[in-house]
C-alpha cells in the first residue's frame, strides 16, 4: 500500500516531501546514504534460525518482516495489514477464509511463491514437532486448500476472529527448502548473508524483492551478552542502534548527549508477580488483593526505571485493543491490605517462597516485594533459580507458591482463560469469555468480551502486575526510520536510513 | 554426567511461555532428555568413539564446526596474550631479581603483586573506558563479521583483550621468573662461571637463563592451559565469540552436546600443551633428555 507508492516517488525528487508526510524524517532523508549498512546492537542472539524450532525472540527481531514475511504483518503501531495476502474474504459463518496472494513474489532462492508454499508454511507451525508458542492459537484450522497457485482457502473448526493476527507469526517459507535452522529462504526485502554464531547476523538487500526496496544497503545484527559492552559499542560508534535498552543506569550517558537519540515506545513486556492460584493461601482472592495493595508499585517502577515505564492494573498493556485503565482497582494501601489479610484469616501473616529468576530485574524486584510485605506481616523467602529451572520447576511441574516472570507477548490475556496454565487461575466465567471472544463475529464483540475478562482478572487480582517495562531504543543521531514500539520483539530494518558521513 | 543432575532440562531452551504439554514432550524427545541417564551417556560415548561430537540441541549445528569457528578467536587470543605476557614478564622478572636492591627492582615486585590482586574483568573495563570509549583507538568489543578475512580489523578487535589478559598473566609469570632467577643467582655454577672470568651479564645469559627457564616453562604450560578457558571473562567483557562464551551459554541452556564437545576439545588441547611444555623442557635442558633415555 502506501509503502509501495512512496517507493515510486523515492529518488525521483519528491521523496523528500513524501518522507516528511510519512515519517517526519525528511531532514535526514535528503542526505541519506542509500548504500549505508546499518549496524544494530542487540542482546538477543537467536538460538537457531527457525521460529518453529525454538529459536527464541531474537529470530523474530532479526527475521520478521526483514527476511521472512507473513500473509499478514503486525505493524509497529499494532495494526494488522495484509502483506503477502492482497485481499481476503470471510464466509458468513466465519469458518472459511479465502486469501489471494501477492503476484510475482519470488523466494531468495529464485522459486516463485505459490499457494503450496503457504499451505506448507502454516502446516509447519501446527505440525507435531513445532515448538512455536503460537501453535495452539492456530489449532482451530481444520484444513487448507489450494484451488490455484494464487489462492489459499483456510477452513476452520470454529470461528477465529484473530486468524489474520495469528498469521502474522507464520513465516511463509519455500516448501522446497530443507532444514531452516541454519539457513533461510524467505520472500523478504533482505536475504541472509551470514550468521556468525556468538557474534552477528548480516542481511543484504534481495535484488528481486517484490515490494519497495530497503532504504539502506543492508543490516548487521551484532550480538552482545553484556549490556555494558553493548552500550560501549554504541558510544564508540561500533553500532548505530540498540534495539532494546535493558539497563536503566546506562540511559544517562545517552540522554543529554546530542549525538544520540533516545526514544521510548510502547512495550508489551509485563513484570508479573504470579501466584500459584491453586494452593493456599493464594487460592484466596483476599490474600492476592492484600498483597497487591501492600506493594507500592509506583515506587518500585521509579526506583528501577526512573521516569520510564508504565503502571498497569492488569495483564493487558495499552496497545492491546481491550485495554482499560484498571490501576485504581487495588491501589497501594497497606492499611486495607492488613484488613483484607485478617478477613482472610491471616491476621498474623504467613510465610511463602518466591521463586526468582536470577537475571535483572527480578532479584531487585524480589527484595522490594520482600520489604513491602514484611510491613504487613508476610514473610517472603527468596529462592533464586535460573531461567532454565524456571521452565522445569514452575512452568511444567507447577511446584511453586509464587514467582516473578516477565511476560513479553502482545495480546496474551488468553493465558488467564486456560485453567491449565502454570499459574492455575480458574474462573469459569473468564474461561468462557475468552473462548467466546475468539469465536466472535465482529471485532467489537471480541473487544467487549475481552474487556470484561480483563476487568474480572483485575478485580480478583489473578496475579499482581507490577509494571509494564519501557521499550527504549537508543540510536546515533545520524540514523532514523526505525520502529520504536518493537511489538512482539519485531524490528523492521528496511526503512532505516543513515546520514551520509 | 554430574551436570545432568543439575535442575533444568535442555528442552527448556527450545520452548517459550505458551507451549503446551504435547510441545514440551516433543522437545524432550528431540533432545533425548526423556531417556534414562545411562542410555544418554551410552549414546554419547559411542558417538565419541566415532569422533562424532554430535549436533547442538539448541542450534542444531554441528558441535565440531562451531568449536572450530570459536577456536579461530580463542587460539589467537590465547597465544598472542601469552607471547605478550612472556615479553613483559621475562625481562622484568630478571631485572626484579638481579636489581632487587635498587628502587626499580623493588617497584616491579610490588606492582606485580598488585597485578595478581586485580580481577581481570576490572582491567578489561578500565582499558575499554580509556582506550575505546575516551580515546577511540580500539573497538570496545565484538569481532568483525568477516572474521580473519579482515585480518587488520580482527587484530584490532583482539588488541585490548590481548593486553588485558597479558597484564594479568604477566603479573603472576613475573613472580615465577623472578624467583627462578633468584635461585640461579645463588647457584654454584654461576659463581663458578664468574670465577672463570665471565662477566656477570654474560654468565647470566649463557648459564642462568637456560637453567632458570626449566621451571618457568612448566609453569607456562599450566598458565597457557588455564587461559584457554579462563578467557571466558575477557570474552564476555569484550563480546568475543570464543570457546569460553560458547561453554557459558551451553551451560545456561543445558546444551549437553556443546558442553561435552567444548570440554573434550579443551582437554585435548590442555594435554597437547602439557606435551609441548615437556618437549620444550627437554630441548632446553639436556639432563632431562638423558635421564629419561632408554635404559636396559
Amino acid at each position: 500500500m502506501s509503502r509501495r507508492q512512496s517507493w515510486a516517488g523515492w529518488g525521483a525528487g519528491i521523496a523528500t516531501a513524501l518522507m516528511l508526510v510519512l515519517g517526519g524524517a525528511g531532514a535526514q532523508a535528503q542526505d541519506a546514504d542509500p548504500s549505508a549498512v546499518i549496524r544494530i546492537g542487540s542482546l538477543y542472539e537467536p538460538q537457531n534460525l527457525d521460529n518453529t524450532a525454538g529459536a527464541g525472540q531474537g529470530i523474530t527481531e532479526a527475521f520478521n518482516g526483514n527476511v521472512y514475511e507473513g500473509l499478514f504483518q503486525l505493524m509497529d503501531d499494532g495494526s494488522v495489514e495484509p502483506k503477502l495476502a492482497t485481499d481476503y474474504t470471510v464466509s458468513d459463518d466465519g469458518l472459511t477464509y479465502t486469501i489471494k496472494l501477492q503476484p510475482n513474489v519470488t523466494f531468495h532462492s529464485g522459486d516463485p511463491l505459490t499457494s503450496a508454499d503457504v499451505k506448507h508454511s502454516i502446516e509447519r507451525v501446527t505440525a507435531e514437532t513445532s515448538k512455536s508458542s503460537r501453535k495452539s492459537s492456530l489449532s482451530t484450522i481444520e484444513s487448507i486448500e489450494t484451488p490455484d497457485e494464487q489462492t489459499v482457502v483456510i477452513h476452520l473448526k470454529e470461528r477465529s476472529i484473530s486468524l489474520p493476527y495469528n498469521l502474522t507469526y507464520v513465516w511463509i517459507v519455500n516448501d522446497a527448502a530443507g532444514d531452516l535452522t541454519t539457513s533461510a529462504d524467505g520472500t523478504g526485502p533482505y536475504k541472509l548473508d551470514a550468521w556468525r554464531r556468538g557474534s552477528s547476523i548480516s542481511l543484504v538487500p534481495f535484488e528481486n524483492y517484490w515490494g519497495e526496496k530497503p532504504k539502506n544497503g543492508g543490516v548487521v545484527f551484532n550480538y552482545f551478552t553484556e549490556a555494558t559492552a553493548l552500550n560501549n559499542a554504541l558510544l564508540t560508534g561500533a553500532v548505530d542502534i540498540i534495539t532494546s535498552v535493558q539497563s536503566p543506569d546506562s540511559l544517562a550517558q545517552f540522554k543529554d548527549n546530542p549525538a544520540f537519540t533516545v526514544s521510548e515506545g510502547a512495550s508489551t513486556t509485563k513484570e508479573v508477580l504470579a501466584y500459584n492460584d491453586r494452593v493456599e493461601p493464594f487460592s484466596n482472592v483476599k490474600v492476592r488483593k492484600a498483597i497487591t495493595r501492600a506493594i507500592n508499585r509506583e515506587q518500585l517502577l521509579r526506583s528501577i526505571w526512573g521516569e520510564y515505564g508504565t503502571l498497569i492494573g492488569s495483564f493487558v498493556p495499552p496497545t492491546d485493543p481491550w485495554y482499560i485503565d484498571l490501576t485504581g482497582v487495588d491501589p497501594y494501601d497497606p492499611e486495607s491490605a492488613k484488613q483484607l489479610l485478617s478477613e482472610a484469616g491471616y491476621a498474623d501473616g504467613f510465610t511463602f517462597t518466591l521463586d526468582t529468576p536470577n537475571y535483572d530485574p527480578h532479584p531487585i524486584v524480589a527484595q522490594f516485594v520482600q520489604n513491602e510485605l514484611a510491613k504487613v506481616g508476610i514473610k517472603v523467602n527468596i529462592n533464586i533459580i535460573t531461567a532454565n529451572e524456571w521452565y522445569t520447576k514452575i512452568y511444567q511441574a507447577r511446584d511453586f507458591e509464587a514467582t516473578l516472570q516477565e511476560h513479553v507477548n502482545h495480546r496474551d490475556i488468553v493465558f488467564y482463560g486456560n485453567p491449565d496454565f502454570y499459574w492455575g487461575y480458574n474462573n469459569p466465567e473468564v474461561v468462557e469469555l475468552i473462548a467466546s471472544a475468539e469465536a466472535s463475529a465482529t471485532e467489537e464483540e471480541q473487544v467487549e468480551k475481552l474487556k470484561e475478562a480483563n476487568r474480572i482478572i483485575a478485580e480478583e487480582a489473578a496475579s499482581t502486575w507490577l509494571y509494564l517495562y519501557p521499550q527504549i531504543v537508543v540510536s546515533s543521531a545520524s540514523v532514523s526510520g526505525y520502529p520504536v514500539n518493537g511489538l512482539n520483539s519485531q524490528f523492521f530494518a528496511y526503512d532505516i536510513v543513515k546520514r551520509a558521513q | 554426567m554430574l551436570l545432568r543432575l543439575l535442575p533444568g532440562d535442555p528442552a527448556n531452551a527450545l520452548i517459550s511461555v505458551g507451549a503446551d504439554e504435547a510441545q514440551i514432550a516433543a522437545a524432550r524427545r528431540q533432545v533425548g532428555s526423556d531417556l534414562p541417564l545411562a542410555q544418554q551417556f551410552l549414546h554419547f560415548i559411542t558417538s565419541l568413539a566415532r569422533f562424532d561430537l554430535g549436533t547442538s540441541f539448541v542450534s542444531r549445528t554441528s558441535v565440531l564446526d562451531e568449536i572450530m569457528a570459536r577456536l579461530a578467536v580463542t587460539v589467537p587470543l590465547t597465544l598472542l596474550s601469552f607471547l605478550l605476557a612472556i615479553l613483559i614478564a621475562a625481562p622484568l622478572g630478571i631485572i626484579a631479581a638481579v636489581k632487587a636492591n635498587r628502587w626499580y627492582g623493588a617497584a616491579i615486585s610490588v606492582i606485580s603483586q598488585l597485578g595478581i590482586a586485580i580481577p581481570v574483568f576490572w582491567v578489561g573495563i578500565l582499558l575499554v573506558t580509556v582506550f575505546a570509549v575516551n580515546l577511540r583507538l580500539f573497538p570496545s568489543g565484538g569481532f568483525p563479521p568477516q572474521g580473519w578475512s579482515a585480518p587488520f580489523e580482527a587484530l584490532r578487535a583482539l588488541f585490548l583483550p590481548i593486553v588485558t589478559i597479558a597484564i594479568v598473566m604477566s603479573a603472576s609469570l613475573l613472580r615465577y621468573v623472578r624467583s627462578a632467577t633468584q635461585d640461579v643467582l645463588g647457584s654454584d655454577y654461576l659463581r663458578t662461571a664468574r670465577a672463570m672470568g665471565s662477566g656477570f651479564g654474560e654468565a647470566l645469559v649463557r648459564h642462568g637463563i637456560r637453567n632458570g627457564a626449566v621451571p618457568v616453562v612448566s609453569i607456562l604450560g599450566i598458565e597457557l592451559a588455564t587461559t584457554l578457558l579462563g578467557a571466558v571473562v575477557v570474552e564476555r567483557v569484550f563480546a568475543l565469540p570464543g570457546l569460553g562464551s560458547m561453554l557459558l551459554l551451553a551451560i545456561e541452556q543445558r546444551d549437553y552436546p556443546n558442553i561435552q564437545g567444548v570440554l573434550f576439545i579443551s582437554t585435548l588441547l590442555v594435554l597437547l600443551i602439557g606435551f609441548l611444555a615437556d618437549l620444550a623442557q627437554r630441548l632446553i635442558d639436556p639432563r632431562l633428555r638423558e635421564r629419561s633415555g632408554d635404559r636396559p
